[in-house]
């Protein structure tokens, strides 16, 4: 500890006004508030602070997702043995799919760092941490086998487009990790849809559909059991597929106080209204899966925990929220039922959201500016005696 | 008609070195008023280094408003004048005399008064930046006539003074004080209290006033939250808010003709050795407090509370507003990999940190920040803090714009810096609310005058 308390002390003065390095500044705070919180003193307003900060709230999402990495990591080597048919065991299914995530990780990281330590050295402003969470979650939205150079240059447009054109972390208007993958699903549908890029090495003669995919094509002959697809021994992107290890980090979450109930709360509610309404209208295969299964299909669980939860693309008064979160629901179940082009719905309804949250909180906001005009009309009457 | 109003949005922090029911009496010579103190003054001086004072003589004006005035506390000479950046006045620095004499305003009766009598009294002797008013939260206007005045006769800031120990025995003081703030208002004076909680006899027994019962966390003590929910503000609208020591202080001029501001001040905060109340007059130099008192760590002390209060070194001088001293350690020194560690001993209104699992009934929290300023991120978190049917993100948005048709909207006339002040301590984003709202109401102020 002291040793590298040392080092920074070291080179700080050459990143301090007058040094060499005086442009890369920011950066080099960025990596030192990394090591040692910062010693800074409060100067205005109150004295005293809260412990939390955005490290610590970006850090635990990450810590939040780890059940469902883990398992993901697990279950890409589970559905790469299955496939080929080998026997394996525990240690090999997830060394297997720790060696898929992890390149897919570096790859987001040296792309999508640099811009960001760029951005904050050209904006003078302390490199925010919004892409720690972005960076953990694209590679777990992605199928295992994606090309590399795709999710480099998704992840490059995911921050440029998707948040520095705006402004940078806290300024976006539609989730970073989402738009890198709805660039994909557009630009190289064939890499990320479909029933052949489930699964690592599957080979060509076979198919790894998801439930999903299953679901849309009709033939639920061939759909995995409710227990499977709820504990998520079923082909998908890396880290989607356990709703049960993703309802772990759900309850850390809302433990912790860092996303909002409102939201999660509401988007499961909306999925399993959704659900209910088409088990009564019944015309067809797919309308009949029981409401509540619904939700463990797919993403729809990782998008409720972790995509329509965050707080930057999310509506963000309270009432705003529960509406938010109720239409996601609503509209991701509906999207992969009526159209089977698109079987992801939570995505394109996330996205579609984001785009919408301001419009909820502008009618909340506006609800809030009325009852204080009436209650002004209301004294002018008073005073007038009508 | 009293009222009872149960306020759940809010938090109690709870710190160690709550000041003890002991009262030790405070000699200094060294006196200073602050214009810095009073909200919405632009001081212009009318003593010079080395001019004689009375209590009572007047030390500065508002250049705007020109018959409100600043005075003198203390009886004696004028010895430093301390201006800082472009000039700014800091401090004007009085040395008392051994014998104290005051200048003589004249008994009265306030109930024999009219309301414009009262006024002007108030206005000559000095005492009329006791008056705060909403809009903007500054010294009030004395052309406006407001519709109500508030009283909150309980403080819930960290580690307030226990309310009984100021105001006991000043029952007749406080009773004039009330009369004369009955007559200068059409409409109700308010005497808030904690719900369910002792009340002191002075006000108990007060009349001329109704008396409201308001139950919940800080900042339930405010007197701007209390308005909010007793009577609110609309455009164009004034009301006054003024502390019980304030009212007591303007009875007491009813009743002996004297600019008296002698006070009890609670020396609080973990560094303290023996944290009591001291007995002192208003602007007095605070360095007797502290000797031999606090703890050898270095530290922060704060003439007021720990949410709101302003820092003084430690030979400065109590702020006029304050009747409370908080000494609480610096926080100048960093944490390996803080971002993840376990933070047992940490305090968060999250439950982030495992301090959860450890929990301390009191705290010594010090000043570090915890982390860098960012833009705002998490939502629905100011929310929890503010017990106001008022959206203060979007409150603090507008006024980070300068939209005034929006601030108007959102109702800021209604909110002073210091019902901001929690939202500032939960913020993850570490933005400085108080300043923020502070600088949308001057700028309302001015483009309004």
């Amino acid at each position: 500890m002291k040793p590298i308390k040392k080092f920074f002390d070291n080179i700080r003065p050459h990143f301090e006004k007058g040094g060499k390095l005086e442009r890369f500044y920011y950066t080099y705070e960025g990596f030192e508030s990394f090591a040692f919180t910062p010693p800074t003193v409060t100067k205005v307003g109150s004295h005293i602070r809260d412990a939390i900060d955005m490290k610590r709230t970006m850090i635990f999402v990450v810590v939040a997702l780890l059940p469902a990495a883990l398992f993901g990591m697990w279950n890409v080597g589970y559905q790469h043995f299955l496939a080929i048919g080998q026997e394996s065991t525990l240690l090999a299914n997830f060394w297997y799919g720790f060696l898929k995530w992890l390149p897919l990780q570096i790859v987001v990281f040296a792309v999508g760092m640099p811009i960001e330590f760029i951005f904050a050295d050209i904006r003078k402003h302390e490199v925010a941490e919004g892409f720690i969470v972005s960076a953990f979650l694209i590679p777990l939205i992605l199928p295992p086998d994606i090309p590399l150079w795709m999710v480099a240059v998704a992840t490059a447009f995911a921050v440029l487009i998707g948040k520095e054109a705006f402004g940078g972390s806290g300024m976006n208007i539609m989730n970073p990790a989402l738009l890198a993958r709805v660039f994909l699903f557009f630009a190289y549908p064939a890499h990320i849809s479909g029933d052949k890029v489930w699964i690592a090495g599957l080979p060509d003669t076979m198919s790894g559909a998801t439930p999903l995919g299953i679901a849309a094509s009709g033939d639920m002959s061939a759909m995995p059991s409710i227990m499977d697809r709820f504990l998520g021994f079923i082909p998908g992107s890396i880290g989607e597929t356990s709703t049960l290890a993703i309802l772990l980090g759900a309850a850390f979450l809302l433990y912790t106080g860092i996303a909002s109930y409102r939201i999660m709360i509401s988007v499961f509610a909306g999925g399993f209204l959704m659900g209910v309404i088409f088990n009564l209208w019944g015309a067809n295969d797919y309308m009949m899966i029981p409401a509540w299964e619904q939700l463990t299909m797919g993403g729809f669980a990782f998008g409720a925990v972790f995509m329509a939860t965050d707080p930057v693309s999310a509506s963000q008064t309270n009432t705003g929220k529960w509406i938010y979160g109720f239409l996601i629901g609503l509209l991701a179940v509906l999207i992969r039922v009526f159209n089977p082009a698109y079987p992801e719905g939570i995505m394109m309804a996330i996205l579609l959201m984001n785009v919408f949250a301001p419009l909820i909180d502008h009618y909340v906001v506006q609800a809030n500016v009325k009852r204080r005009m009436k209650r002004a009309q209301f004294a002018v009457k008073k005073i007038k005696g009508i | 008609m009293s009222r009872s109003i149960k306020l759940k949005k809010g938090l109690d922090i709870q710190l160690l070195g709550e000041a003890e029911k002991v009262i030790a009496p405070l000699e200094t010579l060294q006196y200073a008023l602050k214009p810095t103190d009073f909200p919405g003054i632009f001081p212009k001086l009318l003593v010079k280094a080395g001019d004689t004072v009375k209590a009572g003589t007047p030390v500065f004006y508002d250049k705007y408003r020109e018959e409100i005035k600043v005075c003198s506390p203390v009886s004696g000479t004028v010895t430093d004048i301390v201006r800082g950046e472009k000039r700014a006045l800091l401090e004007i620095r009085i040395e008392a005399d051994k014998d104290q004499e005051y200048l003589d305003f004249g008994k009265a009766d306030p109930s024999a008064l009219s309301g414009d009598e009262i006024k002007e009294k108030l206005l000559t002797s000095g005492l009329w930046p006791s008056l705060i008013q909403r809009p903007y939260a500054v010294v009030a206007d004395y052309d406006k006539k407001p519709k109500t005045i508030i009283v909150s006769g309980f403080n819930t800031a960290p580690l307030a003074p226990d309310m009984d120990m100021l105001v006991h025995g000043h029952g007749p003081e406080f009773q004039t004080g009330l009369d004369a703030l009955a007559k200068m208002t059409d409409g109700v004076v308010h005497l808030n209290l904690k719900k369910d909680a002792p009340v002191s006899k002075v006000f108990e027994k007060s009349k001329n006033v109704q008396i409201n019962y308001f139950d919940g966390p800080h900042p339930a003590g405010n007197p701007g939250i209390q308005l909010h929910h007793l009577d609110p503000l609309n455009k164009g609208q004034v009301a006054w808010y003024l502390s019980p020591c304030a009212v007591m202080r303007i009875g007491r001029l009813f009743l002996t003709g004297k600019y008296d501001d002698s006070r009890l001040v609670a020396l609080t905060g973990s560094e303290v050795k023996r944290p009591g109340y001291y007995r002192l007059t208003g602007g007095a130099q605070l360095k007797e407090m502290f000797s031999n008192n606090l703890s050898d760590a270095k530290n922060r002390i704060i003439s007021g509370d720990v949410l709101t209060g302003t820092k003084i070194p430690e030979d400065g001088y109590l702020g006029f507003y304050d009747n409370q001293v908080t000494v609480i350690p610096e926080g100048d020194h960093s944490e390996f990999l803080g971002w993840i560690m376990p933070g047992f001993k940490k305090y968060s209104t999250s439950r982030a940190f495992f301090s959860w699992l450890t929990p301390q009934k009191k705290y010594r929290l010090d000043t570090n920040l915890h982390g860098g300023v960012r833009s705002f991120v998490v939502t629905g978190e100011m929310e929890k803090f503010f017990p106001m049917d008022i959206l203060p993100m979007y409150l603090i948005k507008a006024i980070l714009v300068k939209d005034i048709d929006q601030m108007e909207n959102l109702g800021i006339y209604e909110v002073g810096p210091e019902d901001f002040a929690l939202a500032e301590f939960a913020n993850t984003s570490k933005e400085n609310l108080q300043k923020i709202v502070r600088e949308g109401l001057e700028y309302l102020r001015k483009e309004m005058n």
